[in-house]
């Protein structure tokens, strides 16, 4: 503890020669905030878009308000989770504890967009008026006026151009367009947002549903919907499920479907990967700009250096020379960073609806890759005052 | 006091390479210098002038034979006791070698900072009353790229005096000076050391500045020797 304290007290007293070969050359020290700049930006981006992919994907998988879900056991993901018998619904019922169990029908399907006529991909969510099925409080309001066949609530976040349709519901007026040979009529709005599969979603009755899904039995659901009675153990109810139900379907609690989507997106998905790689490359970019920099800066210093291992410094005081430029860089070249990729971040949102923004967590993370990159940097730089022998000079 | 030796070499041989290109540089050279004196050493480029200095500073280990300097044996010392050895001496080089991201001042107390045992407001201090004896006090705050070529040399002896070393070690300091700044520099050496009690070992063909020694050595092939008439010319 008093050596740490002594050495701190020798940091200060230090002459901060990192900083001074820093200053004195403004262009090399530009050079080497933009380069760590544009790493930050590009790892920010990257994580970014994977957080957005994250997020996006699991929104409704988060948004559920149930104690377990039943899945059929070929699910893959939120896109793909196939059906499964609803009898198996019925039966979940028998079991101890089980207060209630609604079926969920998703699907996808082309909807036209009331103002551009045009075509686009829309998540449709089939659900029991009787009862709220999502932890969304504007559907959960407006549950009465899907119980109307044909009718839907709409995501006014959805990708695309809704304006006017979403000033006419505003205004208490109703909008008219077509799913397949079907005419549905938009009655309220809610807000959730695009993901990376589809634009936007529709909420309606489970009745609805099945009237734009002409193909799917109203005996094959997508999910199962659990309530439990009060008190009772949702691990202890899912093990008691999952033994008395058939092997076609598989019971997960609430959080453990959340990991289900989370980890088919983390280790089945080429996106996951993609936005992996794109960090990895930003960082490698960073790597190389700050070792250009330092290792330059370490050369043209080599005979100084060299007088002063000649003067009696040890090798140890030369390392904390480049480690000092190090973390100075990463500081100067974060700040610029995070600031526009925080403007990055607002532009994409408002162009793509995808939810991007900016938590503490991630904003650390990348302060401290930054302090790795330029610390590898350093640390590869640091290989090049092997050559400042002090036999040399004289 | 002043007649215990500062540096004594006794037998010290010196190779450089290894295997078949083994080279023989120094052959038994024997040499004793007491404290506060002032040796030249003088001879053609390439009889080991240099290697003898970088042995004595410690800037390279020494081999066979026995290497005494202030009473410390730097013959077979650890890297580590080699780095402490070097920080008793004083060093001028021909370059200046100062930093050029620092300011005179800078440069003087990096001198200082070394040692670990002075705060800066005293390095400043001495290193600031330093550049005064070099005659720099207006010059305090210059980079080096901003004084001329004697003005340089004349902060790299205040940095190198600045922690008072037993030992100044000093090659071809005036090589790159004209006649005028080259004296001046070597007055300033020769005052500060007679002031301090240092000893100083100088490398150097300037044949002008020969008059400042106590003793002249001649060095040639690798052997130490006298040379009758240099000694004359210096008397």
């Amino acid at each position: 503890m008093l050596g740490l304290i002594k050495t701190f007290k020798n940091l200060g007293d230090r002459t901060p020669l990192g900083l001074k070969q820093l200053k004195h050359d403004p262009m090399r020290l530009l050079t080497a905030i933009a380069g760590i700049t544009f790493a930050d930006i590009l790892i920010f981006m990257q994580l970014g878009f994977a957080d957005a992919l994250y997020k996006s994907n699991t929104q409704y998988s988060r948004a559920i308000q149930a104690d377990l879900v039943i899945l059929s056991t070929q699910a893959k993901n939120f896109n793909q989770l196939r059906t499964f018998p609803r009898r198996r619904l019925w039966q979940a019922q028998d079991i101890p504890g089980v207060a209630s169990a609604e079926p969920l029908y998703l699907g996808s399907v082309q909807w036209r967009n009331p103002e551009t006529r045009q075509k686009t991909s829309m998540l449709v969510i089939g659900q029991n008026p009787n009862r709220p099925a999502l932890d969304l409080p504007e559907v959960n309001q407006q549950l009465d006026a899907i119980r109307l066949p044909n009718t839907v609530l709409f995501d006014q976040a959805s990708r695309g151009t809704y304006q006017e349709m979403i000033d006419q519901i505003k205004a208490g007026e109703t909008v008219t367009t077509e799913i397949g040979r079907r005419t549905v009529t938009v009655t309220g709005l809610f807000t959730v947002g695009a993901s990376f599969a589809d634009d936007g979603a529709l909420i309606t009755s489970d009745q609805s549903f099945l009237r734009l899904f002409p193909r799917q039995e109203a005996g094959a659901v997508t999910m199962g919907l659990i309530n439990l009675e009060p008190g009772t153990d949702p691990e202890q109810a899912r093990i008691d499920l999952a033994a008395r139900l058939p092997d076609d379907v598989q019971v997960l609690t609430k959080q453990g479907y959340v990991e289900f989507e989370l980890n088919d997106i983390q280790s089945e998905s080429p996106v996951g990967f993609v936005f992996g790689l794109g960090s990895v490359m930003g960082f490698i970019v960073g790597v190389v700009i700050v070792y250009q920099v330092l290792s330059t800066d370490v050369n043209s210093h080599l005979g100084e250096y060299a007088t002063f291992r000649a003067m009696g410094y040890r090798n140890s005081y030369l390392l904390g020379i480049v480690v000092e430029e190090a973390i100075i860089l990463s500081v100067l070249g974060f700040v610029p960073g995070l600031v526009i990729a925080l403007g990055a971040y607002q532009l994409t949102a408002a162009a793509t609806a995808l939810p991007l923004a900016m938590p503490a967590s991630r904003a650390i993370t990348v302060l401290a890759l930054t302090f790795v990159m330029c610390g590898a940097s350093g640390a590869i730089a640091t290989r090049r005052l092997q050559a400042a022998d002090p036999a040399d000079i004289f | 006091m002043v007649h215990s030796p500062s540096i004594v070499v006794h037998q010290l041989d010196h190779h450089f390479g290894s295997g078949n290109l083994k080279k023989q540089v120094l052959f038994d050279i024997n040499l004793e210098i007491s404290a506060g004196e002032i040796v030249i050493m003088t001879g053609p480029s390439g009889s080991g002038k240099t290697t003898l200095l970088t042995l004595i500073g410690g800037l390279r280990s020494a081999q066979t034979g026995s290497l005494k300097v202030v009473g410390h044996e730097i013959t077979g010392a650890s890297e580590n006791d080699l780095v402490n050895a070097r920080r008793n001496n004083g060093y001028i080089f021909q370059a200046h070698n100062l930093h050029g991201s620092l300011t005179a001042l800078e440069n003087v107390q990096m001198g200082l900072e070394v040692h670990g045992n002075l705060s800066k407001p005293e390095r400043h201090r001495m290193a600031n009353a330093m550049l005064t004896q070099v005659g720099l006090e207006d010059r305090v705050n210059y980079y080096p790229a901003d004084l001329s070529g004697g003005q340089k040399q004349r902060v790299a002896i205040a940095r190198a005096l600045v922690s008072r070393p037993k030992i100044v070690l000093a090659d071809e300091p005036t090589a790159a000076l004209d006649k005028k700044s080259g004296r001046d520099v070597v007055d300033i050496m020769h005052d500060l050391a007679k002031q301090q009690g240092c000893t100083i070992l100088l490398v150097t063909h300037d044949n002008r500045i020969l008059d400042i020694a106590d003793r002249i050595v001649y060095m040639e092939d690798g052997r130490l020797s006298k040379q009758p008439e240099l000694v004359e010319s210096a008397q």
